[in-house]
C-alpha cells in the first residue's frame, strides 16, 4: 500500500489499526452484517482511514457557500430559527382556526393547512358521507371558509403553508382574502407545500385531481404566476416525503426528489423562465425517518449534489439559486400504534437528526398520529419537542455539528454515491416524468416498501412493542380525533346556502372562462382559477371544470 | 410462509373505499395473497362502495378485504349493508389498516369477520384468509 496522507501525517496509524482490527475480531466472535435502511453496509468503526478531510474545501466547504454541504447559510441555526410548521388540519374552518391560534400561541411562527380529504379528492362536502368530513383534515370549499380559518391570523407576518397541489384553489382562496383585508400580495409568504404533481402520482395517492400532463401544464402555470405576482411564494415544493412514507429507502427518495427536481427545472427552462432566478424558489419536503445517521447524512448528501446538479446541468452561477432549501416532517410511517407514548421518544430522535441535517423548517408529529389525527395535547407535545431540543438542549449551538465525524462523513459519501447511481438510472430512463409513467420509479418503491415489511416481519429491523419488548396489555388507547357531528352537519348546510345565493350567471362565466383558458395555448390558468375562486366558485366547481377539459387523474400503475 | 393447497386458488379482491389514498398497506397484503398462491383482484384506492359491490360479484370473489388509513373504515358497515342486499352475505370481509378501539364493535357488529392492525403478522393474515374462504366454501356449497 502506498502512504496516503493519512499515514504520513500519523506515523503507526496503520499498525494500531491492524491491531484494533484483531481485538475487535477477537471479541465480536461471529460480527453480524449491518445494513442501513438504503443499504450501506455499517462498519462498526470509522477511522481517518475512511475520511480524512484533505478534500475539506471541494466536498464540506463552510456554511453558505456551495456546495452547502454544512449548510445553506452562514449562520444557520444559530443566526435563524427553523420555522416550527405544525402540520394542521381538522374539522370545520372555525375548528381550525381554533387550532392554529393556540398553535401560534405555543411558540409556533408558521402555520400550514391540511385539508379534509375530500378536497383532496377534488370534491366539495355536499358530494361526501358526512361521516368522512373533517376527520383528517380541515373542510375547505370557498374563500368563505379560508377566511374564516385565518380570522384573527396576521397574514403578513405568518408564513402559510397550503397542503394543496394543482389546481391550486385555497391559495387562490387565500390570494382572495389577502385581498379583502387589503394586504399586498407582496406581503404575503408561504409555500405551495405538495405542489409537486409527480410524487402523487409515484406515491401518497392522494391528489389525482387532474390527469398528469394536465398537471404539468398548471404548475408551470402556477410557477409563472406567483413569480410575476407574490414574489415571496414558493409556489414549487419538491415531495421526497410522500415517497419515502410509502416505502421508499432514504436514499431513493432523495435520489427520486432530485430527478423530479431535475424534470420541473427543464420544463420550466422549456417554458422559457430564467433559471437564475426560478430556481431560487425551489423548495423540498423531506421525510425523517428514525435511521438517525442515515437521516443526517442524507441532507448533507442532498444539498451536495443538488448545488452541483443546478451548477453543471444548468450552468447557474447565482449561490442563492444553488440553495437546497427543505421542510421535514418526522416520519409517520416510524410510529407504532402499540404503546403510543414511546412515539415521542421516536418524533424527539427524527426531530435531532432533521436539525443536525439542517432543515429549514420542521414539523414533528403527535404522538397519536398512528391513531389519528393529534390531539390538542400531543400537538402541544410536538411542538415542545421542538423547543428542548433548541433551547434546552443547546442543539443549535453549533453548525452542522456531526461535520468532520468520520463515520458521518463517510456515510453522507456513500449516500451521495446510492443518490447518484438512482440519478443517472431515471436520466437513462428518459427523465423523471417519463419514468413515472412508465412505472419504474412505482416499481422500486413497491420493492422497497415489501423488503422493508420482511425485515420488520423477520425481526431484523427491530420495532419496540411492535415485533420486540412487546406489552402483554396495553393500556387504553387514546380516544381518536372525531369532529362533532353538528358543526359538521352545519358546515354543510352553510355551503348549500351559499351556493343557492349565487349569482348563478356569474359563477357559469367564470368557469366557462376558466375553461377556454384551459384550452388555449398562451394564457395562465391559475390566473383564471384565482379569478373563479374570487368570483364565489367552489373547489369542487374549479376541479371539476379542469378534470373536464385536462383529463381525470387516474393512477398509472395497479399492481 | 404459508402456502395451502386449496383448489380453485381462493379468489379475493383487495380495495379501499372513500377518499384516502394511502395504499402501502393494501399493496404489501396483496402481494402476501399472491405469493401464498391466491388470485388478487387488486383495485386503486377511492372506489364507491357500489363499484366494490359491482366488482365482488363481476370477479366472483370469495373474500373482500378492505384497507383504510384514514378513517374510510366509518363507511364500512354501509358496504356490509350493500353486499346483503346484493346477495353476497356469504363473502368474508377483512379490514386491515388503523381502526381505532372504540371504532371496532361498529364493525364487528356490522359483520366484518376481521381487523387486522398494525403489526399483524404475513402468516396470521393469511392463515384467516385461507379460514374465511373455506367457510366461504361450506356456506355456499350447503
Amino acid at each position: 500500500m502506498t502512504a496516503n496522507p493519512v499515514q504520513l501525517a500519523l506515523p503507526g496509524f496503520d499498525q494500531e489499526l491492524a491491531e484494533w482490527r484483531e481485538r475487535y475480531r477477537t471479541q465480536i466472535g461471529e460480527d453480524p452484517l449491518i445494513r442501513n435502511r438504503s443499504g450501506v453496509e455499517i462498519q462498526p468503526l470509522y477511522t481517518p482511514d475512511d475520511w480524512s478531510g484533505t478534500r475539506y474545501l471541494d466536498e464540506l466547504g463552510f456554511p453558505g457557500k456551495p456546495p452547502f454541504t454544512r449548510g445553506i447559510y452562514p449562520t444557520m441555526h444559530r443566526g435563524r430559527r427553523w420555522s416550527q410548521r405544525q402540520l394542521i388540519g381538522l374539522g370545520t374552518p372555525e375548528d381550525y382556526n381554533a387550532r392554529v391560534t393556540s398553535l401560534l400561541e405555543s411558540g409556533s411562527n408558521a402555520i400550514s393547512l391540511i385539508p379534509c380529504n375530500s378536497v383532496f379528492r377534488g370534491i366539495d362536502c355536499d358530494e361526501v358521507p358526512p361521516l368522512l368530513l373533517g376527520t383528517c383534515g380541515t373542510v375547505v370549499n370557498t374563500i368563505e371558509h379560508m377566511d374564516a380559518c385565518l380570522e384573527g391570523v396576521s397574514m403578513e407576518h405568518v408564513s402559510t403553508a397550503l397542503n394543496d397541489p394543482s389546481p391550486f384553489t385555497l391559495f387562490a382562496f387565500l390570494l382572495g382574502v389577502a385581498e379583502r383585508r387589503g394586504i399586498d400580495r407582496s406581503r404575503i409568504s408561504g409555500t405551495s407545500n405538495q405542489s409537486d404533481y409527480i410524487s402523487h402520482f409515484v406515491a401518497n395517492h392522494m391528489f389525482y385531481r387532474l390527469s398528469l400532463a394536465g398537471s404539468r401544464r398548471v404548475l408551470l402555470d402556477h410557477i409563472e404566476y406567483c413569480q410575476e405576482t407574490v414574489p415571496n411564494w414558493n409556489s414549487l415544493s419538491i415531495v421526497g416525503q410522500h415517497m419515502q412514507q410509502a416505502g421508499a429507502t432514504p436514499a431513493q427518495a432523495m435520489g427520486f426528489a432530485l430527478c423530479t427536481a431535475i424534470q420541473y427545472a427543464e420544463d420550466c427552462i422549456t417554458r422559457g423562465m430564467a433559471a437564475e432566478i426560478m430556481l431560487q424558489r425551489f423548495t423540498f419536503f423531506f421525510d425523517i425517518s428514525i435511521s438517525f445517521f442515515e437521516e443526517v447524512a442524507k441532507f448533507r448528501a442532498g444539498r451536495r449534489i443538488w448545488a452541483r446538479i443546478v451548477k453543471e446541468r444548468f450552468g447557474v452561477k447565482d449561490p442563492r439559486a444553488l440553495r437546497f432549501k427543505f421542510h421535514a416532517q418526522t416520519s409517520g410511517a416510524d410510529l407504532t400504534r402499540q404503546q403510543p407514548l414511546n412515539n415521542i421518544a421516536r418524533v424527539a430522535i427524527q426531530a435531532m437528526a432533521g436539525i443536525f441535517g439542517g432543515l429549514q423548517s420542521m414539523h414533528t408529529d403527535g404522538f397519536d398520529e398512528a391513531i389519528s389525527c393529534p390531539s390538542k395535547a400531543s400537538a402541544q407535545i410536538a411542538i415542545a419537542t421542538q423547543n428542548i431540543l433548541r433551547d434546552e438542549a443547546h442543539l443549535c449551538d453549533v453548525i452542522d455539528p456531526l461535520g468532520g465525524s468520520y463515520y458521518v462523513e463517510t456515510l453522507t459519501d456513500q449516500m451521495e454515491s446510492e443518490i447518484a447511481d438512482l440519478i443517472c438510472r431515471i436520466d437513462d430512463a428518459g427523465g423523471m416524468y417519463k419514468a413515472v409513467e412508465t412505472g419504474l420509479v412505482q416499481g422500486i418503491i413497491g420493492e422497497s416498501a415489501i423488503a422493508f415489511e420482511e425485515r420488520v416481519e423477520s425481526g431484523d429491523q427491530k420495532v419496540v412493542g411492535v415485533n420486540c419488548y412487546i406489552a402483554e396489555q396495553e393500556d387504553a388507547e387514546p380516544l381518536p380525533y372525531r369532529p362533532d357531528p353538528v358543526a359538521i352537519e352545519r358546515v354543510v348546510a352553510d355551503f348549500r346556502r351559499y351556493k343557492s345565493q349565487r349569482s348563478e350567471r356569474k359563477i357559469r362565466e367564470v368557469l366557462d372562462t376558466l375553461a377556454r383558458v384551459a384550452n388555449s395555448k398562451d394564457e395562465n390558468i391559475f390566473a383564471a382559477v384565482v379569478a373563479s375562486a374570487s368570483a364565489g366558485a367552489t373547489h369542487g366547481e374549479i376541479v371539476a371544470c379542469l378534470r373536464n377539459e385536462l383529463g381525470f387523474g387516474h393512477p398509472l400503475i395497479v399492481p | 410462509m404459508i402456502v395451502e393447497a386449496i383448489t380453485p386458488p381462493a379468489r379475493v379482491l383487495v380495495t379501499k373505499i372513500g377518499l384516502d389514498g394511502h395504499d402501502r398497506g393494501s399493496r404489501i397484503v396483496a402481494s402476501y395473497l399472491r405469493d401464498a398462491g391466491m388470485e388478487v383482484i387488486y383495485t386503486p384506492p377511492w372506489q364507491s362502495i357500489d363499484a366494490v359491490v359491482n366488482l365482488a360479484v363481476q370477479e366472483d370473489v370469495e373474500l373482500i378485504g378492505v384497507s383504510s388509513l384514514a378513517t374510510d373504515h366509518l363507511v364500512v358497515p354501509e358496504l356490509m349493508q350493500q353486499l346483503e342486499r346484493a346477495g353476497l352475505k356469504d363473502i368474508g370481509v377483512i379490514v386491515g389498516g388503523i381502526v381505532p378501539d372504540n371504532e371496532r364493535p361498529c364493525l364487528l357488529d356490522a359483520g366484518v369477520d376481521q381487523i387486522f392492525g398494525p403489526g399483524a403478522a404475513r402468516d396470521e393474515i393469511v392463515a384467516r384468509v385461507f379460514e374465511l374462504v373455506a367457510h366461504t366454501r361450506s356456506a355456499r356449497a350447503a
